[in-house]
């Protein structure tokens, strides 16, 4: 084990970068941008060397960094990385450079851009390393700031009402979050992940949570589940989610898509499921029927988006509903008799490959999407192009792959996680699975559609003239597309990092 | 030369390779994406004829080599390769049928811009079909299916800037997926029922005993056994690949793809993958019939199905009048047969129908291809006619081909694989609505076949492009010439005297023939029914020869309200567009107005609430109470003002209503809290 404090180097490097930026006032943009961009590259690598030191049997978590802070409150400054939190992070290293590199044409301001973005990335690392709630919830809410600039700044016209709303929106959510947790406080006293995991476990928190008297527990779930449903989103908290990734710049949509989504789902494995697993038990079958509406109905309403990054934007809602269905699946059938871990494993596994693997097709996505825009001068209406094939084949290329593996095409990485979660499902509550193959068939249906009507026929419209991609572009794009292949054909990357964890979880499934 | 079950995985590596060499190769490098593909091609043949060696050594056998994919609970997802002779014996077909089509596009797309890329497509489309065969998992054979439609997805939309290539490709991938998706939750709950997924595993696989056993055992929805409905979800996806009622739709439509393509899809890759797949999974689909009196066997669902398409494909094939449609429908109901040969019991029966056709149909396709290209890309037969005489060799392998495929005695291969199809459907205790469906079939291909050859290849030409046709260069004719003979040899293999394939298919040691008398008498009626066929086909359109491209068909005059019916398919497109399109867009429709007006809406409510409560807080505070901080709050909401001004206002409204929201809430909590 090492004696650096990486999880704090991991948190704090990207700030580091982000004062810097703020110093160098007088500094050319193109040191700017290797600045902003190196810096942000700080996380893969310290990433990649927690991985060497990581030890994927221990389900603890590792690197732990524990300092007393705030005595008066019992907060302490706790950091702590199991696989979970090294997948997020691994993934947080990979789409911001490329968030980065895909602003790299970006005129306007590029050290206030460059800030932002660090500060935006440190604060997503926070959120997946903390495990105590006083400064995890920090980070929680300071990711907002960055990204609301991001969008109202660099956005486009809409940006404005669009980044109010996304802000705006979140910020009411975690607001009952953050009043949940201070009446979870007042209950039991601490604010420490382990320990209320823990006394969730030994039914010590039902009791203590049971003392603040009558709806109080019920209330206290329901703060959270909040705050986490509309960070995700969970359908129908989802309205600010099309105008926010539409309206944000091709790196902010990137980074908004392929890391900030996974907050959520992070909060709901991190938080709500292991404190509150029997209200979450109880409030299953109607948080089921919400995610399947997230996997249908958003898929469904991406058919009817002429914006396409709307559209993918839809795809996100829809993509990230799987993570949700499977994780309210598993609360569906805790505590069911004879239930067996091998389904619980398979959902859980699937949930946090999903979200890696979406993570990066979506990124890849946007920034595909941001290409055709900026060749045409902002436009990306689904009717403005046609065979886009022809005229950019090269680009047309990787985007198809980026596409094929967001509709989950077996050999590229969407497959993996959305197969383990339509396995694990199915072998807990079948309907449900059986109910979500519609959103399997409407995202190729959309998806396919758009492929046709913007990159198949006869070259028209703004396709004209669209360029194939530059070198800088294939840099971006290449590595992802690679990475697709890479964790589709090799899951065992992930998997392995991952499955002491979930089938420690699957084992330990109860209903205190 | 033998190949071993471990070393199975190089006979699909070898084009996967050749795909990634010719995805990378620039447009320039025709000759080493093409000479890449061939050479693939030719040595995963040859790799083939060793396993089969190998699988016959011992023809009851079901080598397996399975390893661990990745780690999941606390085992691990596992897949596999499987060798036996069925495996084998497709492998054999795959690569030397695709062998020839490869051969044959090198001719063909000769004067394609994106001539590499088109072999990159065609050694993918093998490359999963040659997956397909060797898995010896279920999610393995559904990777490599799924792959198979990614690559017929690709090849039918070769020609994307055409718009019809380009919706025919996205028509094949949907419609594909529909039947998909009953394969993957059969494939769920088959994991979730056995805890496995390969199909051969020293006993704990899923096409053996233990699992079988244990599938029968339970009984779900309907009194239907486990195995029933597993058995029936995976026959979704089969019904999607192999075109088969109800769908079929998107079959005729892949003919958008150039044609060696479209000789791939229909006779080596693809359609066949869905009776291939039946035909692998025969036990867990033949296990319910143990069962005393279950309310449906898997299989009478499997012959229904069959008989339906195979009637229907032909039917609608005696009406088409573009060459590549006419031959589409065709495979359309020989794959229906093929299916029925399943559904009655008689897997050998099919998957020996399932070889022959696949040589003869190629042969076909590539004769059609041949045709196609000489005529300057007219598909029309009322355009073509007379290309007997510039065009000797693609009309003599074109002629075999036509009298294996409807099935002329003694001498041809679809003969003797049709007449075993036939027999086992004549011996089903079930009904013999399907053996009779499947004798109307005989004549009618006899007859729509004979149209074919005769408005094609006799008479005169009667457009321009079909008057300058000449014959193809050798890289063209060679294919066809060789395929001819296969379409001949092959049938020796299984006749009834000698059923050597089907022996080893089952996994015998020794050939029990018989003489052709036993069962003569349905012999010499099929034998009736073709000759009927290609008679009546000829009194038609051959006695009296087409003048005029313009002039109408003798049927249309005859019967016009039944030709016009099947010229229109049945009406299938338009039905599916009038329900399931209008049903999906309905859907799409509603979830995006939820959005919208509903979901959005009820925000917009909570912010104009919010702005409601705050006007009525501000009038009801009293000035006692707000002396001070009145004046604060004032300067601070006319800086509010001037900000809100500059923006849309609503998010304010937004931010007010969380304001109070979470001031009442505090209050709650302190107020509660204490308690």
């Amino acid at each position: 084990m090492t004696s650096l404090p990486l999880l704090s180097l991991i948190v704090f490097v990207p700030w580091a970068g982000a004062a810097l930026l703020a110093i160098l006032r007088k500094a050319p943009p193109t040191t700017v941008r290797v600045v902003a961009l190196l810096f942000s590259l700080s996380t893969l690598v310290l990433g990649l060397m927690a991985l060497g030191d990581f030890d994927p049997a221990r389900i603890t978590p590792q690197f732990v960094e524990r300092q007393a802070w705030i005595a008066a409150l019992n907060v302490h400054y706790h950091l702590g990385l199991d696989g979970l939190s090294l997948v997020l992070v691994l993934l947080t290293g990979i789409v911001t450079p490329a968030a980065l590199l895909a602003s790299w044409r970006d005129e306007r301001d590029p050290r206030l851009f460059g800030a932002l973005f660090l500060t935006l990335q440190g604060a997503a690392l926070g959120v997946f390393l903390a495990l105590d709630f006083f400064h995890w919830f920090l980070f929680w809410e300071l990711s907002l700031v960055p990204a609301f600039f991001l969008i109202k700044l660099w956005g486009g016209p809409g940006a404005s009402r669009a980044a109010y709303q996304f802000v705006i929106y979140t910020i009411g959510g975690s607001a009952f979050m953050l009043l949940a947790f201070a009446a979870l406080y007042v209950a039991t006293g601490t604010l420490d992940f382990i320990q209320l995991a823990q006394a969730a476990a030994d039914g010590t928190l039902g009791q203590k949570l049971a003392t603040l008297g009558g709806w109080w527990p019920k209330a206290v779930f329901l703060g959270v589940l909040l705050g986490l449903a509309v960070k995700v989103p969970l359908w129908p908290f989802h309205t600010w989610l099309p105008s926010a990734y539409a309206e944000a710049p091709t790196g902010g949509s990137m980074f908004l898509t392929g890391v900030m989504s996974k907050m959520g789902v992070y909060g709901f494995l991190r938080l709500l499921w292991p404190l509150f697993p029997p209200q979450l038990h109880a409030a299953s079958p109607c948080l089921l029927w919400l995610a399947l509406g997230g996997v249908v109905l958003g898929a469904y309403a991406a058919m009817r988006q002429t914006d396409l990054k709307r559209m993918i934007a839809y795809s996100s809602i829809n993509h990230l509903s799987y993570c949700l269905l499977a994780l309210f699946a598993v609360a569906n059938a805790t505590g069911r008799p004879g239930l067996t871990s091998e389904a619980t494993a398979a959902a859980l596994s699937g949930t946090i490959l999903q979200m890696f693997n979406h993570g990066l097709s979506a990124a890849a996505l946007f920034f595909c999407v941001g290409i055709i825009e900026s060749r045409s001068g902002g436009r990306r209406g689904l009717n403005d192009f046609g065979g886009v094939r022809t005229a950019a084949p090269i680009f047309a290329g990787l985007c198809g792959i980026a596409m094929f593996s967001s509709i989950g095409l077996p050999g590229l990485n969407g497959f993996v996680g959305e197969f383990l979660i339509f396995r694990g499902v199915f072998g807990l509550v079948p309907w449900a699975a059986a109910v979500a193959c519609l959103g399997l068939l409407a995202t190729a249906l959309f998806l396919l559609t758009f492929w046709q009507r913007v990159f198949h026929g006869p070259v028209r419209g703004l396709a004209a003239n669209l360029k194939d991609l530059s070198v800088l572009e294939i840099v971006t794009l290449a590595p992802l597309v690679a990475l697709m292949f890479v964790f589709g054909i090799w899951p065992q990357f992930l998997a392995g990092l991952i499955n002491p964890l979930v089938t420690t979880w699957a084992g330990h499934l109860s209903l205190p | 030369m033998s190949l071993s079950v471990q070393l199975l995985w190089l006979i699909p590596a070898l084009p996967l390779l050749a795909a990634g060499i010719g995805a990378l190769t620039p447009r320039r490098g025709r000759g080493l994406a093409a000479g890449a593909a061939i050479g693939a091609m030719g040595i995963a043949f040859l790799l083939s004829c060793g396993a089969l060696t190998t699988a016959l050594a011992h023809p009851a056998a079901h080598a397996a080599h399975n390893f661990a994919w990745f780690d999941l609970g606390l085992g691990a997802l596992r897949l596999g390769w499987l060798l036996d002779p069925l495996t084998a014996f497709m492998c054999v077909m795959v690569t030397f049928v695709g062998l020839l089509i490869f051969i044959f596009s090198v001719g063909y797309m000769h004067e394609d811009a994106n001539f590499t890329r088109f072999f990159c497509f065609l050694s993918l489309f093998a490359a999963a079909m040659l997956g397909l065969l060797v898995a010896n998992s279920l999610l393995l054979l559904f990777i490599c299916w799924e792959l198979v439609g990614l690559a017929s997805y690709l090849l039918i939309g070769f020609w994307f800037h055409k718009p019809a290539a380009a919706a025919a490709a996205k028509k094949a991938f949907i419609t594909t997926r529909i039947g998909d998706l009953g394969l993957l939750l059969g494939m769920l709950w088959l994991y979730d029922s056995t805890g496995s997924l390969l199909f051969y595993d020293g006993g704990a696989g899923v096409l053996e005993p233990n699992a079988l056993g244990s599938l029968v055992a339970q009984t779900t929805v309907g009194g239907l056994a486990v195995s029933t409905a597993i058995g029936l979800l995976i026959f979704c996806g089969a019904i999607g690949k192999s075109g088969q009622f109800p769908l079929h739709v998107w079959l005729p439509d892949a003919m958008e793809g150039p044609t060696p393509v479209s000789a791939l899809i229909h006779a080596a890759t693809m359609v066949a993958a869905g009776v291939f797949l039946i035909a692998r999974v025969y036990p867990l689909m033949a296990v319910d019939q143990l069962l005393a009196a279950p309310p449906l066997h898997a299989l009478t669902v499997v012959a229904t199905i069959g008989a339906i398409t195979a009637l229907m494909g032909a039917l609608i094939g005696v009406a088409q009048s573009d060459i590549k449609r006419i031959l589409a429908f065709s495979t359309v109901s020989q794959l229906g047969y093929m299916m029925l040969a399943l559904g009655v019991g008689s897997w050998v029966a099919a998957i020996f129908h399932l070889l022959t056709h696949a040589f003869f149909k190629a042969l076909l396709f590539l004769g059609a291809g041949s045709v196609i290209h000489a005529a300057h890309h007219e598909q029309d037969i009322r355009q073509l006619g007379g290309l007997r005489g510039p065009m000797r060799t693609t009309f003599a392998t074109f002629a075999i081909g036509t009298m294996a495929l409807t099935g002329v005695p003694f001498l041809f291969s679809g003969f003797w694989s049709k007449e075993g199809i036939l027999h086992a459907a004549h011996e089903w205790d079930v009904s013999h609505l399907p053996f009779y469906a499947g004798l109307a079939a005989v004549v009618l291909t006899a007859f729509y076949m004979t149209r074919l050859v005769a408005e094609t290849f006799y008479g005169s030409a009667r457009s321009d492009s079909a008057s300058h046709a000449h014959e193809n260069p050798s890289v063209m004719t060679l294919p066809l010439v060789i395929l001819a003979v296969c379409a001949i040899a092959l049938g020796f293999l299984g006749t009834p005297v000698w059923p050597w394939l089907q022996a080893r298919l089952l996994g015998q040691e020794e050939v029990h023939g018989h003489s052709l008398l036993e069962g003569g008498g349905l012999m010499i009626l099929s034998i009736f029914l073709v000759a009927l066929g290609l008679g009546v086909g000829w009194a038609i359109y051959g006695r009296k020869l087409r003048v005029s491209a313009a002039a109408p068909d003798p049927l249309e005059t005859a019967l016009p309200p039944v030709f016009a019916t099947l010229r229109a398919k049945f009406g299938f497109d338009e039905l599916y567009a009038a329900t399931v399109g209008r049903l999906n867009n309905a859907i799409a429709v509603v979830a995006d107005l939820l959005d919208r007006y509903v979901w959005d809406g009820a925000i917009r409510f909570l912010a104009v609430l919010g702005e409601f409560v705050g006007v009525v807080s501000r009038e009801t505070d009293g000035d006692a109470l707000n002396g001070g901080f009145n004046a604060t709050s004032e300067s601070l909401r006319d800086g509010g003002k001037a900000y809100s001004r500059a923006q849309t206002g609503e998010a304010h409204g937004y931010l007010r209503v969380i304001a109070i929201g979470f001031v009442l809430l505090v209050l709650a909590v302190m107020l509660g809290g204490g308690r």
